[in-house]
C-alpha cells in the first residue's frame, strides 16, 4: 500500500515537472491559432491566418534560409573538426593532452555572451566583414564540442583490441580506419551532428555578435517579440521551429540511447 | 632447410617503463607444433606472444618466422593470425563477415571469400551461424568465430591468448580437445598461452614454462611434470612438495609417496621420514593427505581411492605415521629458490 502511494508520488512529480518544461512551449503553440494581436485566455476566435501570413513573410523565408545555410556549414565543419581532435586526443600521448582537452570543451561551457564578444573583436582587429561566414565560425566553435565529446566518449568505450584484430587480419590503418573504427563511432558522429545542427540552428548571443545586416531565424523572433506587432506569427514560427527541431533530437537521443546495436539483436531475437 | 623452426625467437628484451618484463628470452618453435608457453600472470607470456603478433616490439633481439625477420615488420604485414582473449570480433558485422574480413582486406574476391568464410565455420562446426551477429552468440560459440576468422587466412603460425579463459570448465575442456584435432587437422603451428597448467598438460606437445620474464624450463608435458629443472616449475605444474636433504633441494610428486601407519612394514628400497597427519581431504576421485614432518617440512600426499588400493586404511588426522617414497622420486632441481 504504501509502495503504490508512493509511486503514485512520484508519478506525479514527473508530471509536474513535465509541465513546467513544456506548458511554456504549448501555450506559444496554442497562441498560434488566435486571431487576436493581443494574446489572452481563452482563445476566442481560432484561425490558421498566422499560419499563411509567416509562410509569405520574406523576412521568416531569407531568415530561415540563413539559419538552415549557417547551421548546416557549422555542422560539417565540426563534423570533421571535432572528430579529427577526437582522434588526436584519443590516440596520440603527448605532453599537455589534458589541457586541449579541457580547452576543446571550453566553448561550451564558456558564456556565449563572451565568444561572440571576442570573436566580434577579433573579425574587426582582422578587417573581416561579418557575413554568413563568421557566423558559420562562431556556431562552429560550440558546435566543435559536440561531436568532439560524442566521439570521443564511443572511441574510449571502443575495445583497443578490434584494432588490432584488424590489423591482424591484415589490414592496413586505412582500412581499419574504414571498416572497423568509423562503423564504430557512425551512430556517435551522427547523433553529434544532429546535436550540434540543433544547437547552431537556434543560436542568438553568438549569432548576434557574429552576424552581419542579415538575420538567422532565431535573431528574427528575437527582433519580433521586442517589438510586439506580430506575436501570433512569431508564434507560429516558433511552433514550426519546434517541430523542425523535434526530428533531429529525437534521432540523436534514439542513436546515442541504444547501445550501439542491441536493436537490431532484439528485432531478429523476436522474429524468430 | 628441411626442418626449419616456424619460430626464431633470439635474445628478445623487452622493459616497460622500469619494469623488465623479458629478460634475454631465446626460443624455438618448430613447424606444425602445438606450443605452450604456460605461467602466473606478469610472467612475459603475453608480451611474448604480442611481440610475435606484431604488436609490442622487443628492444633487444630478432624475431623469425619460418627463416624470415620480422622483429620490425609491422602486424599487417606478418604471416601469423591471433584468437583473442576477449575474440575481439567485430560488433557490427555478422558472423561471416567477421569470418572472411582477412580475406576481404587482401582483396579476395567475394565469391572465393565467401566459401573459404563457409569452410572454416564448417571446421568449427558453427554451419549455420553465418549471418548471426556476434552479440546473439554464446561464449563458447564466439569463440569459435574467432578461431575461424584466424584459421581462414591460412596463416604460418596460429597465435592463441587465453583463448578458452572466459568459457566455464566444461566448454573449456571440449574446446581443448577440439582444439587440439583442428590444429592436427590444418597442421599449422599453433603458439598458446595460458596460465592454465592443466589446459597446457592436454594440447600441447612442447610446453615453455615461463616465470618472471625467464623460460625457465622447454618440454614436453611429461618431461616438465616428470624432470621439472627448477622448484619454480616443479611447483607450477602440478603439486609437488619440494624439500632440501643434504644440501639438495629435490623434488616430490603427491602421487609418489606412500605413506604407511605404524604398524605396517616399509618395503626395502624406500626412505622415510616419520610425521603427524595434518589434515585429510577426501576429493572424490583422490584423497589428498597433510603431513607435517617431525624434520617441519610440511609434505602432501594424495592416495587415489579406488577401491582396490594396497589395503592400507585411509590415514586420520593426528595420526602417527612414516611417509616413504623411493630414492629416485626425488630429484634434484636446478635452484633452490623455494
Amino acid at each position: 500500500m504504501r509502495a503504490k502511494a508512493a509511486r503514485l508520488g512520484l508519478w506525479l512529480w514527473v508530471i509536474g515537472v513535465l509541465v513546467f518544461l513544456f506548458a511554456p512551449i504549448v501555450t506559444i503553440i496554442l497562441f498560434g491559432f488566435d486571431r487576436s494581436v493581443i494574446e489572452t485566455w481563452p482563445i476566442r476566435h481560432w484561425t490558421l491566418s498566422w499560419y499563411s501570413v509567416a509562410w509569405h513573410d520574406p523576412q521568416v523565408r531569407s531568415a530561415f534560409v540563413l539559419s538552415l545555410k549557417a547551421a548546416v556549414a557549422a555542422t560539417i565543419l565540426a563534423t570533421i573538426l571535432g572528430s579529427m581532435a577526437a582522434f588526436g586526443v584519443h590516440k596520440a600521448r603527448f605532453f599537455g593532452r589534458d589541457s586541449i582537452s579541457l580547452l576543446l570543451i571550453l566553448p561550451l561551457a564558456l558564456p556565449g555572451i563572451i565568444t561572440g564578444v571576442a570573436l566580434n573583436s577579433a573579425f574587426r582587429w582582422a578587417g573581416i566583414t561579418l557575413s554568413l561566414w563568421t557566423i558559420i565560425v562562431g556556431h562552429t566553435t560550440f558546435c566543435i564540442v559536440v561531436i568532439y565529446n560524442n566521439v570521443i566518449a564511443r572511441l574510449r568505450r571502443t575495445s583497443n583490441t578490434l584494432l588490432e584484430a584488424s590489423a591482424d587480419l591484415g589490414a592496413t590503418g586505412l582500412q581499419t580506419f574504414r571498416f572497423v573504427t568509423l562503423p564504430t563511432i557512425a551512430t556517435a558522429l551522427v547523433s553529434g551532428a544532429l546535436l550540434a545542427f540543433a544547437l547552431s540552428f537556434d543560436e542568438v548571443i553568438v549569432t548576434t555578435f557574429t552576424a552581419g545586416a542579415q538575420n538567422t531565424l532565431p535573431i528574427w523572433i528575437f527582433g519580433a517579440i521586442r517589438l510586439g506587432q506580430q506575436l501570433p506569427e512569431v508564434n507560429v514560427v516558433v511552433t514550426l521551429v519546434v517541430i523542425l527541431m523535434f526530428i533531429p533530437i529525437l534521432i540523436a537521443a534514439r542513436l546515442t540511447g541504444s547501445d550501439n546495436f542491441v536493436p537490431r539483436v532484439r528485432a531478429t531475437r523476436i522474429a524468430k | 632447410m628441411g626442418d626449419q623452426s616456424a619460430i626464431d625467437i633470439r635474445g628478445v628484451a623487452k622493459s616497460f617503463a622500469q619494469t623488465t618484463v623479458l629478460h634475454d628470452i631465446t626460443l624455438e618453435i618448430r613447424d606444425g607444433e602445438f606450443f605452450t608457453m604456460l605461467g602466473p600472470s606478469g610472467s612475459g607470456k603475453t608480451t611474448l606472444l604480442r611481440m610475435v603478433a606484431g604488436f609490442e616490439s622487443p628492444d633487444a633481439g630478432t624475431i623469425r618466422l619460418h627463416g624470415d625477420d620480422v622483429t620490425q615488420r609491422p602486424a599487417h604485414l606478418r604471416p601469423v593470425n591471433t584468437v583473442f582473449q576477449d575474440y575481439a570480433l567485430f560488433p557490427h558485422m555478422d558472423v561471416v563477415t567477421n569470418v572472411e574480413y582477412g580475406l576481404r582486406v587482401a582483396g579476395v574476391g567475394r565469391e572465393e571469400r565467401r566459401r573459404k568464410a563457409e569452410a572454416a565455420l564448417a571446421l568449427v562446426r558453427l554451419e549455420g551461424f553465418a549471418g548471426r551477429r556476434p552479440a546473439q552468440l554464446s561464449g563458447g560459440q564466439r569463440q569459435r568465430v574467432a578461431l575461424a576468422r584466424a584459421i581462414v587466412n591460412e596463416p604460418s603460425v596460429l597465435l592463441l591468448d587465453e583463448p578458452l579463459g572466459a568459457l566455464d570448465l566444461k566448454l573449456r575442456q571440449e574446446m581443448q580437445t577440439e582444439l587440439k584435432a583442428i590444429q592436427r587437422r590444418i597442421g599449422i603451428t599453433f603458439l598458446y598461452v595460458t596460465h592454465d597448467q592443466e589446459e597446457a598438460m592436454a594440447m600441447s606437445d612442447r610446453i615453455a614454462i615461463m616465470n618472471q620474464g625467464v623460460i625457465e624450463q622447454v618440454g614436453s608435458p611429461q618431461e616438465v611434470y616428470e624432470l621439472p629443472a627448477t622448484a619454480f616449475v616443479a611447483s607450477f605444474v602440478g603439486t609437488s612438495n619440494v624439500i632440501v636433504r643434504r644440501g639438495r633441494t629435490q623434488s616430490l610428486r603427491p602421487e609418489r609417496l606412500l605413506l604407511l601407519g605404524p604398524s605396517m612394514i616399509a618395503p626395502d628400497d624406500v626412505t622415510f621420514e616419520w610425521g603427524n597427519v595434518v589434515d585429510v581431504v577426501y576429493l572424490g576421485m583422490v584423497t589428498r593427505i597433510f603431513v607435517g614432518l617431525d624434520g617441519g617440512d610440511d609434505l602432501v600426499a594424495v592416495q587415489t581411492n579406488d577401491g582396490s588400493s594396497t589395503g592400507a586404511p585411509v590415514p586420520r588426522r593426528g595420526d602417527r605415521i612414516r611417509v616413504a617414497w623411493r630414492p629416485e622420486d626425488a630429484f634434484d632441481l636446478e635452484t633452490a629458490v623455494v
